[in-house]
């Protein structure tokens, strides 16, 4: 396994699902254990009944089905598919909710979902999805980008409530990949995955969802930073050390 | 490609199958990281025959693809390993030195070195040219790449032995990088072809550009950037035609450098953008706290001015 998680680091992110159905192919025996660590681009399937799209995870599967969050049914139907308690849902059907208004304000645009279930504790988990392709055919609204997506996997696993509190565990995933084209500048693709985990004890009597979507905006923001200038940053030192520019250049990073 | 004949019914791999995606992991290594990807492939294949047998396949194959530079046995110099230089799969010529080098591809390195004979090697008319051209170009890698190599092949017409006859070179340049304890690898190739057209009394010149990044603590990024461009300059005498084709080169790779700033650049508040935004139309966070359980939805949507 440690191989496996070695090559998945140094193959491109944008062949990433090909690295992976090698892996898998190679070591049917850890199958599950992959599929966990290894993380891939968002595949997204159609609600007809709702009209609307959902994203798909391990998390709303069940065999080869898929649980829409919108009308809480799987696709291809399936008899007897687990669904979530009344309770359970009530706060999906929430978290959905406010989630698409969030991802609207940040992304203008993309595909958003939430499952949540039920703990073998006394606490529950849920986990977060959002989908974009940014590029000019799809959501970008500028058009900069000939190609560009951008997929978020946030899982948090929320602990029982103890004097008023819960211990939140968010562990996100960000995949990203983005492709300008023009005359003088040819392609430019930088790709990109990277994961961090953040936990927080938050007073339960704010919500689960302001308090999850609270960590979740700051994770994210985290990870666009970070992303933006210390990971495409490092690639952009590369070049310029591979190649220095002349004096002169402006060479710093804006602030 | 993603087909890896694997069926749930039979999900035992041929031996060609597991071959095949050794391979596959070899060739698609990053600039600069075969030999880890080459360990990770072994422990995973557990099979050294298969192993050995991908691995044959594959790094001739990565080592042409990224021009991968290795020192001659005689020290005499650098040996660019490319398709233009190669006179058979373990066997590549240096045109600086004249010599052809004998390469242990799956270890990286040259085992044997030879001078090459007459019929290996161009005309003195082509030569002129080339040597002429070397010559400069190897000034322009010097005082630009901290740790570039460059070669001039002849690649059609080497026995051309006078003016009146069309011949083409192809000019490598080859500058790689690598910072394993920093997590960072890159590698900048860059393949000119030139068609000296003596009818036309005119240099056709072609470039690509790749530049390729990975950076890769605690996350897993790549750049990967390509460029092509052409011009043109007159046909003159060796020397001339030398300083106006590696002028040329110069200018269209300093131009290319410097719209790949641009496209760092804008990074941050155009392309990325597209993506995510860094902040709400409004300037503010996202106002969560407005948790009033069923009137949530509404409330966030009034503030935000959204109609219903």
């Amino acid at each position: 396994m440690e191989a496996a998680m070695d090559l998945m680091r140094r193959i491109s992110p944008n062949q990433g699902e090909t690295a992976l159905s090698a892996l898998l192919a190679i070591l049917p025996s850890h199958s599950s254990e992959l599929l966990s660590q290894v993380d891939q681009p968002l595949q997204v399937l159609m609600d007809a009944k709702c009209e609307k799209e959902f994203i798909l995870c391990e998390y709303n599967r069940d065999a080869d089905s898929y649980r829409s969050p919108w009308s809480n049914e799987y696709y291809p139907p399936l008899e007897d598919g687990s669904l979530p308690s009344a309770e359970m849902r009530k706060l999906e059907c929430e978290a959905n909710d406010v989630f698409a208004i969030y991802r609207d304000q940040y992304y203008e645009g993309g595909i958003s979902s939430v499952y949540m279930w039920e703990d073998d504790g006394q606490g529950f988990a849920a986990c977060f999805l959002i989908k974009k392709d940014g590029s000019k055919s799809g959501d970008g609204r500028r058009g900069y980008l000939h190609e560009g997506t951008w997929d978020a996997i946030h899982v948090i696993e929320v602990g029982a409530e103890e004097d008023g509190k819960a211990h939140y565990c968010l562990t996100s995933t960000v995949m990203l990949s983005l492709t300008t084209e023009g005359k003088p500048s040819g392609t430019f693709n930088l790709a990109g995955s990277i994961r961090r985990q953040m936990n927080c004890d938050l007073a339960v009597a704010d919500g689960h969802i302001c308090n999850m979507g609270k960590m979740i905006e700051e994770m994210e923001g985290k990870l666009r930073n970070s992303l933006d200038q210390v990971y495409f940053g490092k690639t952009r030192e590369m070049v310029c050390t591979l190649r220095p520019p002349p004096e002169g250049i402006q060479m710093k990073l804006p602030e | 490609m993603a087909d890896w004949g694997e069926e749930s019914e039979n999900p035992e791999l041929t031996e060609k199958q597991k071959k095949e995606i050794a391979k596959w992991f070899l060739t698609n290594a990053p600039a600069g990281e075969i030999q880890y990807v080459a360990k990770d492939v072994r422990a995973l294949i557990a099979d050294d025959r298969l192993y050995n047998m991908a691995a044959a396949e594959a790094f001739p194959l990565f080592n042409k693809a990224h021009l991968v530079v290795l020192e001659m046995p005689d020290r005499s110099g650098d040996v660019i390993i490319s398709s233009f230089g190669e006179i058979d799969k373990d066997n590549f010529f240096d045109p600086r030195t004249a010599q052809i080098v004998t390469v242990d591809h799956m270890k990286q390195v040259c085992t044997k070195v030879r001078p090459a004979n007459d019929e290996e090697l161009p005309s003195a008319y082509v030569e002129e040219f080339r040597f002429a051209l070397d010559a400069e170009l190897c000034k322009y890698v010097v005082d630009t790449y901290p740790k570039g190599t460059c070669a001039v092949y002849c690649t059609r017409g080497k026995d051309v032995d006078g003016p009146g006859v069309n011949f083409d070179f192809a000019v490598v340049i080859s500058a790689s990088r690598t910072s394993p304890q920093n997590f960072c690898n890159g590698s900048w190739r860059s393949i000119w072809t030139l068609e000296f057209k003596d009818d036309l009394q005119v240099v056709e010149v072609k470039g690509k550009m790749q530049v390729v990044a990975h950076y890769f603590e605690e996350g897993n990024v790549q750049l990967d950037a390509k460029n092509e461009c052409r011009d043109s300059t007159l046909l003159q005498s060796p020397e001339d035609c030398a300083v106006s084709i590696s002028n040329t080169i110069r200018h269209h790779e300093a131009e290319y450098m410097a719209s790949l700033e641009e496209s760092y650049l804008h990074l941050p508040d155009t392309t990325f953008k597209d993506l995510r935004r860094k902040l709400p139309v409004t300037r503010t966070l996202f106002p969560w706290q407005n948790t009033l359980q069923f009137s949530l939805t509404r409330d966030i949507s009034r503030e935000l001015g959204i109609g219903k």
